[in-house]
């Protein structure tokens, strides 16, 4: 029997994205295709296209976020939607206000989609099963469980430079334990069919049961780089230190800092990702994020057509639920 | 049934009524832009055939038609691309099929988004009644009645082919 997503209507198409999980490749492809189409659109001298026009999306961030929140008001906007940013941690929670009543009173101004970032895992989820049935959920990161957008801009950043994703070996460098960003491009580079994906960092920094997501484990970042066609750095959280997972961010630099000299063991064509924002001398050298090989800037700028890509198959998803809502 | 008409002398005609029509406004460098994806097919022949200077540019209006919600995102949609400055220029729409309007409006906005054209030209390769908003073709290949359940399309790109269509 196969289980219900909540991810997808009755014609399996994607009607709220909170993780890359139990999405198939081909919709995973759709998506990136689609982004590929919304990535003209900044040529136009006026960089919009009518597509959500008349609809409200609001940007539910219950964390701190710039790159995020501002590109997807930016993809919004690109769609002509209206768009709401609701800074939780400022407004009505910080009086006593539950979730399930913010929610209920943004839905009672008539908002079509819910943009969420939450610190706790599984709120997107949460707020999916508890919104009326016209409305659409975007996770924009939750707790440690997944950022499915980021993943997805990552995944066309890499098809940009590499095409095909069946020949290539992948490694994700840092912090997996507490990264939703690993999670959920480990799912999505499973899902789309990599040669292997390598995971690399400190025994304290990853998760006990990573093998069973059908990657490689590395504790030594030279041994992991041989070869690779793209290497996936993580920022390195700074509280990560207090908690006595790691010696120093000196040391952690020396053992698992990404520099030209390390770099020099992936292939000649290697390209450099990271999410952001970069700990220069932490995690990365400065000579490496601002070199050549480095597509760190490339994957803010596509952020936008993916998120556009994204929200416009949601809701276009509910084309077929306009005529039972009234 | 219609006898469908041979495509290679309506695009002969057609090129022949375009070049004419610049000729009388005094157009000097027209940019022809085909829609996707009969329409592209189209203005490649109408292009050659003119021998226009300007690169030939093609439109896909998936993200700005009006049926969006009723029957959503099409995931085959391709990038619009227009390779010259549209401020100030003539320029030559090119569709397979002209009906209701509908796609030839969303064209227009799209060509808006880019800049303002002095003036566009529309030329179609088959013009059937059915109109549902004022846009006419200023060159049409051949106009056709039919009635509402029968479908005219163009497959190609090689070879250009009409094909009809009844529906239910």
């Amino acid at each position: 029997m196969r289980r219900h997503n909540i991810q997808l209507d009755k014609n399996g198409r994607l009607r709220h994205f909170l993780t890359i999980e139990g999405l198939n490749r081909k919709l995973l492809v759709e998506i990136l295709d689609t982004a590929e189409s919304f990535s003209g659109v900044t040529a136009q001298s006026i960089k919009k296209v009518p597509l959500l026009r008349g609809k409200t999306i609001v940007n539910l961030f219950f964390e701190a976020s710039t790159r995020t929140r501002t590109t997807f008001e930016l993809a919004a906007k690109r769609l002509s939607a209206d768009v709401l940013n609701i800074n939780v941690a400022a407004s009505a929670t910080s009086k006593g206000e539950s979730l399930l009543d913010t929610l209920h009173n943004l839905q009672a101004m008539h908002c079509d989609m819910f943009v969420v970032r939450h610190d706790r895992s599984g709120a997107a989820h949460f707020i999916a099963q508890h919104v009326a049935p016209h409305i659409s959920v975007i996770n924009a990161g939750d707790g440690r469980h997944a950022h499915p957008t980021q993943a997805m801009l990552d995944m066309f950043t890499i098809r940009r430079h590499k095409k095909d994703f069946a020949p290539l070996n992948i490694a994700i460098v840092g912090d997996i334990l507490h990264s939703r960003v690993a999670r959920s491009q480990i799912h999505a580079l499973t899902t789309l069919g990599v040669n292997e994906v390598r995971v690399i960092g400190p025994e304290t920094l990853m998760p006990a049961d990573v093998e069973a997501l059908g990657v490689h484990v590395h504790h030594d970042l030279r041994e992991g780089l041989r070869d690779v066609d793209v290497v996936i750095t993580l920022r390195l959280q700074h509280e990560r230190m207090r908690g006595a997972l790691l010696p120093s961010e000196h040391e952690y630099f020396r053992l698992y800092g990404l520099t030209e000299e390390k770099l020099a063991l992936a292939k000649p064509d290697v390209i450099v990702m990271h999410p952001g924002p970069i700990n220069r001398g932490v995690e990365i050298d400065s000579a490496v994020a601002d070199g050549t090989r480095s597509v760190i800037l490339e994957q803010v700028t596509h952020g936008i057509a993916v998120r556009m890509a994204i929200m416009s198959m949601a809701m276009s998803s509910r084309a077929n639920l306009e005529g039972e809502i009234i | 049934m219609n006898q469908l008409p041979d495509i290679d002398q309506l695009l002969a005609k057609m090129a022949q009524d375009l070049k004419s029509r610049m000729d009388t406004l005094h157009v000097r460098d027209p940019a022809m832009v085909g829609i996707h994806t009969g329409g592209v097919w189209v203005a490649q022949r109408l292009h050659s055939l003119m021998g226009l200077s300007q690169p030939l540019g093609s439109l896909d209006i998936s993200f700005y038609r009006d049926d969006f919600m009723r029957i959503g995102i099409n995931p085959q949609v391709k990038p619009s691309h227009l390779p010259f400055n549209v401020d100030d220029r003539h320029i030559i729409l090119v569709d397979d099929v002209l009906y209701t309007g509908r796609t030839i409006r969303a064209a227009f906005n799209e060509i808006f988004d880019y800049g303002r054209p002095t003036a566009i030209t529309l030329a179609v390769l088959i013009e059937r009644g059915g109109r549902e908003l004022p846009i006419q073709a200023d060159v049409a290949g051949q106009h056709m009645e039919l009635d509402a359940n029968t479908h005219i399309k163009l497959t190609g790109p090689e070879p250009l082919a009409l094909r009809l269509q009844t529906v239910r």
